[in-house]
């Protein structure tokens, strides 16, 4: 009986030990919950702070405002204005011409300094002159005049202008010095150098290692949009079309079973494995150029399929059966119906899930890293070429442009990698933004 | 190369007439027909268009297993023979079904029966895509074991790749750096992942939830590539300066110590959602049951609603560590490319993802063990994650099934 | 000591066990239950009738706060257990639940063994002091759900392998083990079959001599035959309550008696 009078007679207003206790277990529980999300939340942030922190300024680069002679003597000895001619002055034929120009305008606003000559000119980017030879290729008729340019800083002076490098750490820098940056200050304050938005980061191709200032993702951009019209074009339809036969059609056999299997094993079959294939199947065996955002989207393809087939199969399950019975009532066929009335309702869940492994597809690294994607590529790849064929042209793709970067010496490179990753989340985020409104737009509830 | 952009434009060009054709001679018959008009069009354009598709991938593969063996009927001045010879099948079947449009003849069920054959394909293609991974892997990795003791790549501890021949290739440090950040991505991404499902899915008030969900699942969509840079310019100089270099565990900012950690937050997401489905799954009788007889919410959880749920969470964890085995870009970045066996997580080592990466990617003769190695250890890397995912499948299937 | 309990027991059958005055309560937008006001009886199977969606259940779920446990669930009134209100800010639902306790509609035995099944609300509780202590509360509890016989030799299997009327009184053992003054049941014979729901019914009628309880039933005849105190609800009033007999032969309201013999319902 003493077990049966423990709870008789006493007051549910007031809390026993017991009780107490097992409500700060209860409590300490629920902490660990919250300090759980809150572990997940505070990576998160730390992440993306992190990745802006270091990459925001890889939008904004320094230039020196110029007016720069062009002379003739120098340009174009024959004074023809034939470009084959003038072609055979190299870039180092330029370089001159840049440093006297920033020499002049160092005399005009009156800016003392120490810096000899080749320590003047250093202070350009070597892409300067690249850039001033292109415009006078362009346009032969200014050489001999005087116009105005905006060129590149050299990476450490647009460095020093983003707060990357100091006084401090350039006089342990072999490629500056603190005198540099000090004249790289006084022609800022002389409005002869400025910061601007970075529109070549975005259009402009990669770079070689001595010259970060220069890199952009132009190549990388194109190629991902190359890959992604690969990807659409062939897992969209495929996908579609296994999803209606395995939801629709299949019978229930071991072909069909073994079909499933298959497809929730590939879901999770690590990425590199579907590198390996790429290399195997279609570059060693297919003879498909390497480095091409043709294999790269071949690859990709076979990547995001298990992925638009899930979602796809989901968006078909979700159409009632009535629908079916409907059409079927009417004398459609089961072609009929699936085509005609299943399918359209289908569409914003297929679009949806579609979107989503394209944005999979853009982010995926691993596997374009095995079918030579990381090479150096500086020219645009075209759509078609005869040669190449379609897609066929050397290129690289923006995560890969990343990894890449992040192996060059230079710390330059790092604020581009960071910059790199901005651009790449922006694009998902505007992709799962879409496929988010999509959703949203045309979800329907049974 | 055979000329594969005149062959697309030919095919296509058989198939859009043929629609018009046939769909022109059907409106010109008179009488009952079987099938509407534009049917009979149907069945043309995808009596052309799916042959000489068919005709034109099987046609590549012969062409290739044929160079790799330089048979003749191939060689290029016979390039010509592909286009013609695929229009001319399209042709063929083209014509067949134009000669086909009248009143008895159900077109509809004809292009029925080639449009299922086409779904079939399609969905065939995942098999497809299976065989070629492991016909790909098995090849190169014969080709790698003919140069190299089998033994010796699996039981050796020592992995020491030279390029002018003569190299060492053991496995084991390689796994032994694969699971040693598996681990440490597992220790830290299983409590998180599972706590916060449990209270996303058993504390928060549907406010709160929509809001924490997604935004744990932002970190699922934010690519591998993305937290590989974290891992090399954020973790491992913060985990060298606070903690490694003070205590002398070493100096090295790429350590499995970071590359776990990194990992260890990709995979929350991953963790959480997943366990998420699974607590979802025990049914609330058995919640009532136990708040029923007077337990608090955490004894329900610890002992109810968790024991019920364990062999989904299980499952869940496995699939995890599929993915974390399998994880590429993190480790390139984060974990180091020294081949080490060693219990100190704060030095460098590496893994097979990394190594598959590094043989492959240098400018070497395709045909050395140095570079064949990688497929050996593809292979070993699918056989691992398969064998993880087919096993949890089967967990968390039987784990539903109780319950459905 | 034996006489003492005779005369509490005869003081116990007028004692009111739990006192409702002015019961709200509100789902959302939705006002589920209106101003209902019931005293329960100590030691007496009273039981709570009415068509579906009358609000039985949800009230029931009041007597033990079960529907805290629902977010957009709100409950006004007063509810008073042995003259304490149990919407108390200081009382512990958690400890209200031990003495008032549950069972539910389907049975729901935990994925683990019949012993441990019985033996959780008494580990949790912190009824037992040794391992012996234990296994005498799962055998009384077994024994006073009236399943001791059919499992005393497989303690240790799944409480799941159970047939459903076993499992339905194995999780009424369960509840018991606890030792409860009030045992709540929510339809708890509909998922059974007529074998099984006589088993129940006999065991419910047998509990009677320790606990008050309190059933809801969607079957008139189950009313009948077990309960000694009847209250209809309908559209969320309490119509009429009553003793059953009276309910069932003399309803004083038109709607009970609609109810009763099969008009509206």
């Amino acid at each position: 009986m003493t077990d049966q009078t423990q709870n008789l007679g006493r007051s549910l207003l007031e809390t026993d030990a017991r009780t107490r206790k097992r409500n700060a277990a209860e409590a300490r529980f629920k902490a660990f919950g919250v300090a759980a999300i809150a572990v997940a939340l505070l990576a998160l942030v730390v992440l993306l702070t992190s990745v802006v922190y270091n990459g925001a300024s890889a939008f904004k680069q320094t230039y020196f405002e110029l007016d720069i002679e062009l002379p003739e003597a120098k340009l174009d000895k024959s004074g023809t204005r034939d470009l084959e001619v003038m072609k055979k002055v190299t870039t180092i034929g330029y370089a001159p011409i840049l440093t006297a120009a920033l020499e002049a305008a160092i005399e005009k606003a009156g800016i003392e300094t120490t810096l000899d000559k080749k320590a003047i000119g250093g202070l350009i980017s070597k892409e300067a002159a690249a850039t001033v030879r292109n415009a006078v290729l362009a346009n032969p008729e200014i050489v001999g005049t005087t116009q105005s340019f905006s060129i590149l800083a050299e990476g450490r002076i647009d460095g020093y202008f983003k707060g990357r490098v100091t006084l401090e750490s350039a006089a342990l820098d072999s490629n500056t010095s603190p005198e540099a940056l000090m004249l790289a200050q006084a022609l800022a304050d002389a409005g002869y150098a400025d910061t601007k938005f970075n529109w070549a980061f975005l259009t402009a191709p990669d770079a070689s290692d001595q010259r970060p200032e220069a890199a952009g993702l132009g190549v990388a951009i194109l190629g991902s949009a190359y890959m992604m019209i690969v990807v659409l074009v062939l897992a969209l339809p495929i996908g579609v079309a296994a999803s209606v036969y395995l939801e629709e059609f299949a019978p229930k056999n071991r072909w069909t079973d073994l079909i499933e299997v298959n497809i929730s094993n590939l879901a999770a079959v690590p990425s590199i494995v579907f590198g390996i294939l790429g290399l195997a199947i279609f570059i060693n065996f297919a003879q498909l150029n390497q480095s091409s955002p043709l294999v790269g989207g071949l690859v990709l393809t076979l990547m995001t399929l298990p992925t638009i087939i899930i979602s796809t199969r989901a968006a078909l399950k979700a159409v009632p059966p009535s629908i079916r019975d409907a059409a079927l009532g009417v004398g459609a066929s089961k072609m009929q119906s699936v085509f005609h009335h299943v399918l359209p309702l289908a569409a914003p869940g297929i679009l949806t899930g579609t979107i989503i492994g394209l944005a999979q597809a853009l982010g995926e690294t691993a596997p374009l890293l095995l079918i030579g994607m990381v090479a150096f590529v500086r020219d645009y790849p075209a759509a078609y070429t005869p040669e190449a064929g379609l897609f066929g042209e050397a290129s690289t793709a923006l995560p890969v442009q990343v990894f890449n970067w992040t192996q060059r010496a230079d710390p330059g490179f790092v604020e581009r990698a960071s910059g790199a990753i901005i651009t790449l989340l922006v694009f998902l985020l505007i992709m799962n933004a879409i496929a988010i409104y999509l959703r949203r737009r045309f979800e329907r509830r049974w | 190369m055979l000329p594969l952009t005149p062959t697309l434009f030919a095919t296509l060009f058989l198939t859009g007439a043929g629609y018009f054709v046939a769909k022109g001679k059907a409106n010109r018959l008179t009488g009952r027909l079987a099938s509407l008009p534009h049917q009979y069009g149907l069945n043309a354009a995808l009596s052309a268009i799916l042959p000489a598709f068919g005709l034109m991938v099987l046609w590549l593969l012969a062409d290739r297993i044929a160079a790799r063996y330089e048979i003749s009927l191939f060689r290029p001045e016979n390039a010509n023979v592909f286009p013609i010879a695929i229009s001319v099948v399209a042709g063929l079947f083209v014509g067949v079904a134009i000669n086909n449009v009248k009143p008895d003849y159900n077109a509809r069920t004809a292009a029925e029966r080639w449009i299922r054959g086409a779904l079939i394909t399609a969905s065939s293609i995942a098999i497809l895509t299976t065989v070629g991974i492991v016909f790909s892997m098995l090849r190169e990795s014969f080709a790698f074991f003919a140069q190299y003791d089998a033994a010796k790549f699996f039981f050796s501890t020592e992995w020491s790749p030279n390029f002018r021949g003569d190299s060492a290739l053991g496995i084991l440090p390689l796994l032994w750096g694969t699971l040693y950040i598996s681990f440490i991505a597992l220790v830290f991404s299983v409590p998180i992942g599972l706590f916060a499902a449990i209270y996303l899915s058993e504390y928060a008030g549907p406010k709160a939830r929509a809001i924490v969900k997604p935004a744990i699942e932002v970190l699922a969509g934010i690519p591998t590539i993305v937290y590989g840079l974290f891992a090399l310019i954020t973790v491992g100089p913060l985990l060298r300066d606070a903690i490694a270099s003070p205590l002398g565990l070493g100096d090295s900012a790429s350590s499995v110590m970071t590359a776990g950690l990194v990992m260890g937050i990709m995979l929350i997401p991953f963790v959480s959602s997943l366990s998420d489905d699974i607590i979802s799954a025990v049914p609330q009788s058995l919640r009532d049951g136990s708040l029923g007889l007077g337990a608090t919410k955490s004894e329900t959880i610890r002992q109810v609603v968790l024991p019920a749920a364990l062999p989904g969470v299980v499952g869940a964890i496995l699939l995890a560590a599929s993915r974390a085995i399998g994880e590429t870009m993190i480790v390139v970045l984060g974990a180091g490319a020294a081949a080490r066996l060693s219990m100190n997580p704060f030095e460098a080592m590496t893994t097979v993802t990394v190594k598959i990466v590094s043989q492959l990617t240098g400018d070497t003769d395709f045909n050395s063990p140095e570079t064949l190695v990688a497929f050996a250890l593809g292979m070993t890397l699918f056989v691992l994650t398969l064998g993880l995912n087919v096993f949890a499948l089967f967990i968390v299937r039987k784990y539903q099934e109780q319950y459905e | 000591m034996n006489d003492m309990r005779l005369m509490e027991r005869a003081v116990d059958m007028n004692e009111t066990k739990i006192a409702a005055k002015g019961v709200q309560v509100y789902y959302g937008a939705t006002h589920a239950i209106k101003d209902v006001s019931i005293d329960v009886p100590a030691r007496t199977v009273t039981a709570f009738i009415g068509p579906s969606g009358c609000g039985k259940s949800t009230f029931l779920r009041c007597l033990n706060r079960m529907n805290d446990t629902i977010d957009i669930c709100r409950v006004e009134g007063d509810i008073r257990l042995d003259g304490e209100d149990i919407y108390d800010k200081r009382v512990d639902p958690v400890q209200l639940r031990a003495k008032v306790g549950m069972v539910f509609q389907k049975p729901n035995p935990f994925p683990k063994s019949i012993y441990d099944n019985v033996a959780y609300g008494p580990r949790i509780h912190g009824l037992a002091k040794s391992k012996a202590d234990l296994d005498e509360i799962v055998e009384r509890a077994l024994r006073r759900g009236a399943i001791w016989d059919e499992v005393k030799d497989r303690l240790h299997a799944p409480g799941t392998g159970l047939s459903g009327g076993q499992q339905q009184r194995l999780c009424i053992a369960r509840a018991v083990a606890t030792e409860p003054e009030v045992l709540l049941m929510d339809e708890p014979c509909s998922a059974l079959d007529p074998i099984a729901t006589a088993q129940v019914e006999e065991l419910i009628d047998e509990l009677r001599a320790q606990y008050s309880v309190v059933i809801v039933t969607h079957s008139m005849q189950q009313a009948a035959r077990v309960s000694q105190k009847t209250a209809f609800f309908h559209l969320g009033h309490l119509v009429e309550f009553g003793e059953t007999g009276q309910i069932f032969t003399n309803p004083r309201d038109p709607r009970t008696e609609s109810y009763i013999s099969g008009r509206i319902g």
